[in-house]
């Protein structure tokens, strides 16, 4: 037995020391980094990239700060949520002169509101989240907001939501034509109002399989984002994204230094690959989203820029990012949103 | 007797058992079936073809599944071993340690991991990591299956033990052995099907675990249940079918192993 | 599971006495440290404050349990009422694996009937193959019966082709495919123990029974049940207690909405709510459920024991 407990150690000791040496861990999205782009990084600096991945924002702030902190290197959170992590403390900074590409950075995303100066981060991707429409099994106007909160009696148990809190209250406030994170009373139990109404109608929440369940035709209406309606399109063409004309999200995702990070410097020429024009153009041509870097225009793929997903009609409402809510209304939020999943 | 009072048979309870074998078995078959089909698309059959467990050694995610396929089988067997040798240390204490006031506790607590649900068990386990500033990774995995799996070690080793009468130990006592040697040379080789059998037993649920892993492990370590469900939410595949149809033959060999052991009567 | 506790072992040999403790040692530190000690760490997480955004702070407060029991309105400041959300959560879950558990009864007792009253010789084959699918991975087994009872999948398209049904059935995502993948989850756990006290069952009693009553399924209701009555109770609580809080059928068959037990305390967790005093506290009330359910199981098979 004694032999077996060392033996045990030694062996458990081992797989640890095996993560240890040129490795970079990476919390992402689910679906967001084509294999080929990880396999090329892998070969050009020789670190080892283990990928953990989450389907919302809020998942991962939850799982960060339950425990997460100093075993993963870098995370791809949305706009609203580097200024959440960046308030609570989460990030690191990464000084002048660190990150080489950093002047690739698009002067439009060099210095955003979420975080002046990029100090914690670099632009991923960016995009919109509304929902995409079978037009074979409907046929009316997609363009407003009322198929997924008020859907007329033949799309209802046909509609899939995303399992995201932050996505689904600014689309709802849009909805409403009411302030997002509005500490107005009589707005927010309407806003609680109207979602439990509309809950009654919804299938499913699920953000993982948003794209699957298009196209498998489980559903007719499915919240969710625009590359991802565009991949579902490319498998099934009578499926359409829609620009409401009450408005709709949007967001830009950043690669983030998290603090305690254990592969700090292997974080960084992560950062910095990533800031390469073709590297991330690679990125959009798989997620079909667009990008934060100048100069990668020729390593586009060119139906990107024509894609219907990615050029609003003069219909479309403005889009608007998710805004970061003060403590009170937050926990307005969270109570309408568990009323809304039980 | 007539057939109308032999209470052995009732019309209608054979249908019942063919049919509870046709819900067992059906999902299981199909799965296998489909797992050899040639197409890419799970709905459409295209003729057989090995292609998909090709793709799971060579494929693209096949780096993922053998990193997870060592994690899970790595802390499947020092789990095990570790289960096996306490809960074979604890069943001896407990059969043949007499009576005493520790013994009902000490049941109670072996067999507390299969009392509390498991969701629970994987909660707690996860703020108590948490709490005493245990990194998550995949020394957590492994305590956390050592310790869930001792009971299920336990309980056929306490079986085979209440089996064996000490009249054989005391024999070998009387005639020349220390406790000690009794125990190595009587009672162990006599209670080897009990401990194989619970060997197997904690293997196969510490392979299987999901529930506990999934919320005890660290960042990016898989064992093979993560990485299929991290791959089945969105959406079965061809490749993860193959890979379930392997863990099927395991299994099933796994379990004819532990069958015929324990059927094994070695005290004759 | 309940019925081992109780029982223990009964044989009193005492050839390793003196070194009990020391052969106890190993699993008293395991289990102590890696499970009981969670258990009550947890239970002191349940009542701690919630911070802002996820996490802990070390203050003692009622707040977890008073949300799980009492609804304080949107704002929190209302008079409090009953908090139906979280009780309807556990009532569906008691609700779907109940049924769970009574499908699951109808089609293992007769299967576990059958087996014990066949030839000795062949009953351990019987046996054999109603374990071997327990054998196989859960998450294995849910996925597949994801895949049988998909609108396109191979159980429609069967009942379609031998004209049965001409639509599809959805079953997928419904309250009813939870309870099938609970069903199909658990089923051996029903019919083992039924087996094991039927096997024991001395059918001459019954045999002279049924030749004074008018048929043997009055035979069957009248003696043989009643006297393999802690076979089916335990078969009923090994399938019962997992299935309240299962996680993997409910979140794959049932498509995430209408949550179950299980599926709510991983939200806490992993998910979007990130509240960990609430999840421990609705931990604990999930654990007080299953051990009240096991002492009253246990108490009614110790009056069984001391009655025969």
């Amino acid at each position: 037995m004694k032999l077996l407990t060392t033996s045990a150690m030694a062996l458990a000791l081992l797989a640890n020391a095996a993560a240890a040496d040129g490795e970079l861990v990476v919390y992402h999205w689910f679906e967001y980094m084509p294999a080929e782009l990880l396999e090329k990084f892998e070969t050009e600096t020789g670190i080892d990239v283990t990928i953990d991945t989450y389907d919302s924002n809020e998942a991962m702030l939850a799982s960060l700060k339950a425990g997460g902190m100093g075993t993963y290197d870098v995370a791809v959170p949305g706009d609203y949520m580097v200024a959440i992590m960046a308030g609570e403390g989460l990030l690191d900074t990464i000084a002048d002169g660190e990150l080489t590409n950093k002047g690739n950075i698009a002067p439009e995303w060099a210095d955003p509101s979420f975080d002046p100066g990029r100090t914690h981060s670099i632009p991923y991707q960016w995009g919109s989240t509304a929902f995409a429409v079978d037009t074979a099994a409907y046929t009316g106007d997609i363009n407003t907001t009322d198929l997924l909160f008020n859907p007329p009696a033949e799309l209802s148990g046909k509609i899939n939501m995303l399992d995201s809190q932050g996505e689904v209250m600014a689309l709802a406030s849009l909805h409403m034509d009411i302030p997002q994170c509005s500490s107005d009373r009589g707005q927010l139990q309407a806003l609680n109002d109207m979602l439990q109404e509309a809950q009654t109608h919804w299938a499913s929440f699920n953000s993982d399989t948003s794209r699957e369940v298009l196209v498998s035709g489980d559903v007719t209406v499915g919240m969710t984002y625009d590359g991802f309606a565009a991949k579902a399109r490319a498998e099934r063409d009578t499926i359409k994204y829609a620009f409401p004309t009450q408005g709709y999200v949007v967001w830009m995702d950043n690669v983030v230094l998290l603090k305690d990070a254990p592969n700090r410097a292997n974080a960084l020429i992560f950062m910095d690959f990533l800031l390469e024009p073709e590297n991330i153009a690679a990125v959009s041509n798989y997620a079909r989203y667009g990008l934060g870097v100048s100069g990668a225009t020729e390593f586009l793929d060119p139906d990107l820029a024509t894609a219907p997903e990615a050029n609003p009609p003069a219909t479309a409402g403005k889009g608007a990012f998710i805004e970061v809510c003060d403590q009170e209304t937050q926990a307005v939020y969270d109570q309408i949103w568990t009323n809304l999943k039980n | 007797m007539s057939a109308n009072t032999d209470v052995k048979t009732y019309t209608g309870f054979r249908f019942m058992t063919i049919l509870c074998l046709v819900i067992l078995y059906a999902p299981l078959a199909v799965v296998t079936v489909y797992s050899f089909n040639a197409s890419s698309s799970i709905t459409v059959w295209e003729g057989m073809s090995l292609r998909w467990y090709v793709d799971v050694f060579v494929g693209p995610e096949s780096a993922k599944f053998k990193q997870a396929a060592f994690n899970s089988f790595s802390i499947a067997i020092i789990a095990a071993s570790l289960a096996t040798a306490i809960a074979t240390a604890a069943a001896t204490a407990i059969v043949r340690g007499g009576r005493y006031k520790l013994r009902v506790p000490s049941l109670g607590l072996i067999t507390l991991p299969i009392m509390v649900p498991e969701i629970v068990l994987a909660v707690s386990t996860l703020i108590f990591f948490n709490s005493i500033g245990f990194t998550r990774g995949y020394l957590t995995i492994l305590v956390a299956h050592t310790a869930f799996c001792i009971p299920f070690a336990y309980l056929p080793i306490q079986a085979r033990m209440q089996g064996i009468e000490d009249t054989y130990e005391h024999a070998a006592m009387d005639l020349y052995a220390t406790k000690a040697k009794a125990f190595r040379r009587i009672l162990l080789p006599l209670m080897m099907p009990g401990i194989i059998s619970g060997f197997l037993l904690a293997f196969i649920v510490s392979l299987d675990d999901f529930i506990i892993t999934n919320f005890v492990k660290g960042a990016g370590i898989e064992t093979l249940p993560t990485a299929i469900f991290g791959s089945v939410k969105q959406g079965l595949k061809p490749n993860i079918m193959a890979i379930s149809t392997m863990l099927l033959g395991l299994s099933v060999v796994m379990v004819t192993i532990s069958h015929f052991v324990s059927k094994w009567d070695n005290t004759k | 599971m309940a019925g081992v506790a109780a029982s223990g072992g009964s044989v009193a040999a005492d050839t390793y006495a003196k070194a009990r403790h020391w052969l106890l040692a190993p699993s008293w530190l395991v289990l102590g440290f890696f499970v009981f000690a969670p258990v009550c760490v947890m239970l002191i997480y349940s009542f701690l404050t919630k911070e802002f955004r996820g996490g802990v702070i070390w203050e003692f407060s009622f707040a977890a349990y008073d949300q799980f029991f009492f609804d304080r309105g949107l704002f929190g400041d209302a008079e409090p009422t009953l908090q139906w959300t979280y009780i309807s959560v556990f009532w569906r879950s008691i609700w779907q694996a109940g049924l769970a558990t009574i499908l699951s009864l109808l089609i293992g007792f007769p299967t576990a009937y059958f087996i014990a009253t066949r030839p000795e010789g062949s009953r351990a084959f019987w046996v054999f193959l109603v374990t071997i699918p327990y054998w196989v991975n859960l998450l294995i087994r849910t996925v597949s019966m994801k895949f049988l009872l998909r609108d396109e999948g191979p159980l429609n398209e069967l009942l379609i082709n031998i004209g049965l049904i001409n639509d599809p059935l959805h079953i997928i995502y419904t309250n009813l495919a939870v309870q099938l993948g609970l069903f199909y989850s658990y089923l051996p756990f029903m019919v083992l123990p039924i087996y094991a006290s039927i096997e024991r069952y001395n059918f001459t009693m019954s045999e002279a029974a049924a030749d004074l009553y008018a048929t043997k399924w009055t035979a069957l209701r009248r003696i043989i049940l009643p006297a393999v009555k802690p076979g089916v109770i335990a078969g009923c609580i090994l399938v019962f207690v997992p299935s309240l809080g299962a996680f993997l059928a409910p979140d794959l068959l049932g498509g995430a909405k209408n949550f179950m037990i299980g599926s709510l305390i991983e939200e806490q967790f992993k998910g979007n709510a990130g509240n960990w005093p609430f999840g421990a506290a609705a931990s604990m009330v999930l654990l007080t459920m299953v051990v009240v359910i096991l002492l009253i199981f246990a108490r009614q098979q110790r009056r069984a024991e001391a009655q025969s």
